[in-house]
């Protein structure tokens, strides 16, 4: 009895110490990111997965748990966490992940932002202030934000600087070879015209030179209408006309499915993040497999 | 584009002169002094861009803590045209709500068996808000919030009525405490039970349940004017505990001008995650609180009008669940939120009259004796969404009144007739649908069938509408 009094408060013990650098990612991308950097010194904590819309997730208790005891919390900012993330780290009592603190990370503070909107009125949907928070489809964005992970891990987590330093320079090295491969690959996709689901694919877009001509959301954040997905048919007609219709995997497919079917065109699930797909289990996979699923539907 | 401007602009100046000076070697000297400017002025120029350039690229702290500059989320890359003091002005929301009502004409309309909480009719001559039918802007709400400093966060509510603004929330709220603490104070809705902390536009049927309408009073909710502390305990799941102390002044309490705290509230709350696509929430929470000269209109026992006072402490025990589903924790498209919550009220003191009704003649005699009672009811609702825009859902309630336990003294005095101390199983079941444009809009069809009052069925249709303006906030779980 005493002996399993002594393994549970041990075990609780271990639990609540924090032997490694606890990271709270909000998104898989950065929990990749986070873990590529620590390796096996930060324990990072990915809040939400590839299928769920990170504009609609919800303050879950679970959450609180979390933030309450992550060191660093890694966000993508610009908006995109707003509906549930600031009311996660105000009930979490968790001093050192407060906005303003080290423990506090946002990606989109470290590159230039697309689609900043000049108007800024509801009437156009959903709209972030900031510019589009889809950064991370942009692998050159990574290495911003990787490099200014690295030293805010490498600052939060004195003890193991030299090795977040070192992990990220592998990282870094091994990702910029990824990008000259990936841009060769996909150097036929230059110039095609697609729509998408959602703005969601505004970077990787503007990376590999594809031509956005349309959404299937009528405003950003507002459901694809039948009238407006006619509008889109008509417009296949035209100059216009769009080869592919990309979505993410935590998108409706009915909308695209519908479109591509009556337009003639293939609808195409992207992975969008890790995990949304088999084939992207890291970032790696993620790039791999959207240039290659591209490819595959051209 | 710029530097050609500047040249040109340099050529327009210095052009006339050479005109002038029609010596070829002054014109050739004049030239090259040009052409000297121009180099020196796009030097300027590339330096300041590279400047700009690296002081863009600086957004991030070096090696640096990270200052103000890294911490100041998006904001000022956003609000680089607007002037400066307006970027710090709280966030501003405003709620618009209100319904169209069809229901019986019932006055005084209330729940029999329970105690009506009194002190919440806006106005003299306007219809009791409980009762009013037709349309109704029946309430609107200004939200205003910011950080004001990196320890605290400050948070107004006002709701807005005819000739009247109330001060619902006005609190402040630490931000940087640590160790899983959290400090709130001023007024602010108690975080006992699950469906109190909610604001009635985050509510997903038109109208508090039964069970918050007789804890609480019309508002629904009990607001303390006072202090919360609560701990987040360090665990993988969720778990926190909380204690509060207020006035103590709104019902089942009221207003006792006394030093020292009029209310108290503890609550603790569990929550984790099934896999992906469950969530859940329990709580458990206690308020204690008293009353004094809580007045309700009786009948005595020969059928004369008085008024019944009453002098007791209030204790409630409230025990609440919540559980979401949705698809792999997509809520965009499906989910499902079942809620419940179960009271237990006891209360204890003593009874009299405490006027007659003037012309009656009757005396009122001061008697007091005991009175002892306890209540309790629950309610159960489900709503699913079953696309991006539409939402069902069904509540059902119920109360059990309890007869109350009145001394033999005063039961003689208030009349032993009373509907107010009688058992009486107060009953309601409500289906709605809503859409929703939105998050910001939504618009509800809801019906109830009420049977709260005794010997009544009222079948109630709303049409309501809920609009959110501005910077509208993170909901609660």
């Amino acid at each position: 009895m005493k002996k399993s009094f002594f393994l549970f408060v041990s075990s609780l013990l271990a639990t609540l110490a924090h032997a490694d650098l606890a990271v709270f990612a909000t998104v898989p991308e950065w929990g990749a990111l986070a873990s590529e950097i620590g390796g096996g010194k930060a324990k990072v904590y990915t809040a939400t997965t590839a299928r769920q819309d990170p504009h609609r997730i919800e303050a879950r208790p679970s959450l609180l748990a979390q933030a309450r005891r992550a060191q660093l919390v890694v966000a993508t900012g610009a908006d995109l966490e707003i509906g549930w993330l600031p009311l996660v780290l105000r009930d979490a009592g968790n001093a050192a992940i407060q906005p303003g603190q080290p423990g506090y990370f946002e990606a989109a503070q470290q590159v230039r932002l697309l689609d900043v909107p000049t108007v800024l009125d509801r009437a156009h949907g959903d709209v972030h202030a900031a510019g589009n928070p889809h950064l991370h489809l942009d692998p050159r964005n990574l290495l911003a934000v990787g490099d200014a992970l690295s030293r805010r891990m490498a600052e939060l987590d004195a003890a193991n600087a030299t090795v977040y330093q070192q992990n990220w320079q592998k990282f870094r090295a091994r990702w910029q070879a990824a990008i000259s491969r990936w841009e060769a690959q996909a150097a036929p996709l230059k110039g095609l015209p697609v729509l998408e689901h959602h703005t969601s694919y505004a970077y990787l877009a503007h990376w590999l030179g594809l031509r956005i001509v349309g959404a299937l959301e009528p405003k950003p954040g507002v459901e694809p209408s039948s009238s407006h997905l006619s509008g889109l048919l008509q417009r296949q007609q035209g100059a216009q006309a769009a080869k592919l219709i990309l979505r993410t995997a935590y998108q409706a497919e009915g909308p695209s499915q519908w479109l591509a079917a009556k337009a003639g065109i293939p609808a195409l699930q992207l992975p969008y993040t890790v995990g949304g797909t088999a084939e992207a289990g890291d970032l790696f996979g993620l790039f791999d497999d959207s240039v290659q699923r591209l490819l595959k539907a051209l | 584009m710029r530097q050609t401007l500047l040249s040109a602009m340099i050529a327009g100046i210095f052009l006339p002169l050479p005109l002038l000076a029609a010596e070829s070697a002054d014109l050739a000297a004049i030239r090259s002094q040009i052409a000297e400017m121009k180099q020196a002025y796009e030097q300027r120029i590339a330096a300041l861009e590279s400047k700009l350039a690296a002081a863009e690229r600086q957004t991030t702290p070096a090696v640096a803590p990270a200052g103000p500059a890294a911490a100041e989320p998006a904001a000022p890359r956003s609000e680089r045209g607007s002037s400066r003091a307006s970027a710090f002005n709280p966030e501003v929301s405003l709620i618009l709500q209100g319904q169209y009502t069809q229901m019986k004409n019932v006055a005084g309309r209330g729940i029999t068996g329970f105690w009506p909480a009194a002190g919440h009719s806006h106005g003299g001559n306007e219809v009791e808000a409980a009762n009013r039918r037709g349309f109704n802007v029946d309430h609107s709400e200004l939200v205003l919030s910011a950080n004001i400093d990196p320890n605290w966060r400050g948070q107004a509510i006002l709701a807005m009525r005819d000739r009247e603004v109330e001060v619902e929330e006005a609190w402040f709220q630490s931000l940087g405490l640590g160790s899983g603490f959290g400090l709130k104070g001023g007024r602010f809705r108690s975080g006992i039970g699950y469906l109190n902390e909610q604001h009635p536009h985050m509510w997903d049927f038109a109208g508090a349940p039964l069970m918050y309408s007789a804890l609480f009073g019309e508002h629904g909710s009990y607001v303390q004017d006072g202090v919360q502390a609560k701990w987040l305990a360090p665990t993988p799941f969720f778990l926190e505990f909380g204690a509060e102390s207020g006035r103590g002044a709104g019902f089942p309490g009221s207003e006792r001008n006394r030093n020292g705290a009029g209310s108290g509230a503890v609550f603790a709350h569990i929550g984790n995650d099934f896999g992906d696509s469950h969530s859940w929430r329990a709580g458990l929470s206690y308020l204690k609180t008293a009353t004094r000269q809580r007045l309700a209109e009786v009948h005595d026992a020969n059928d004369v009008h008085g008024e019944a006072g009453l002098n007791a402490g209030s204790q409630t025990w409230i025990a609440d669940f919540v559980w979401k589903w949705a698809p792999d924790g997509n809520p965009k498209y499906r989910n499902f939120k079942l809620q419940g919550e179960y009271f237990s009220r006891s209360e204890n003191g003593d009874i009299g009259c405490a006027a007659e009704v003037s012309g009656s003649g009757e005396a009122c005699s001061g008697t007091r004796d005991s009175y002892r009672r306890r209540q309790n009811g629950w309610y159960l609702q489900a709503v699913y969404q079953f696309t991006p825009n539409w939402r069902a859902g069904l509540r059902h309630e119920q109360l059990a009144a309890n007869s109350a336990r009145i001394g033999t003294l005063a039961a003689a005095e208030l009349g032993s007739e009373n509907a107010l101390f009688k058992d009486f199983t107060p009953k309601r079941s409500s289906a709605m649908i809503d859409y929703s444009w939105s998050e910001f809009s939504r618009v509800r069809l809801q019906y109830a069938q009420d049977k709260s009052m005794q010997g009544l069925t009222d079948h109630q249709w709303t049409l309501q509408y809920i609009m959110s303006l501005g910077a509208h906030g993170a909901h609660k779980f």
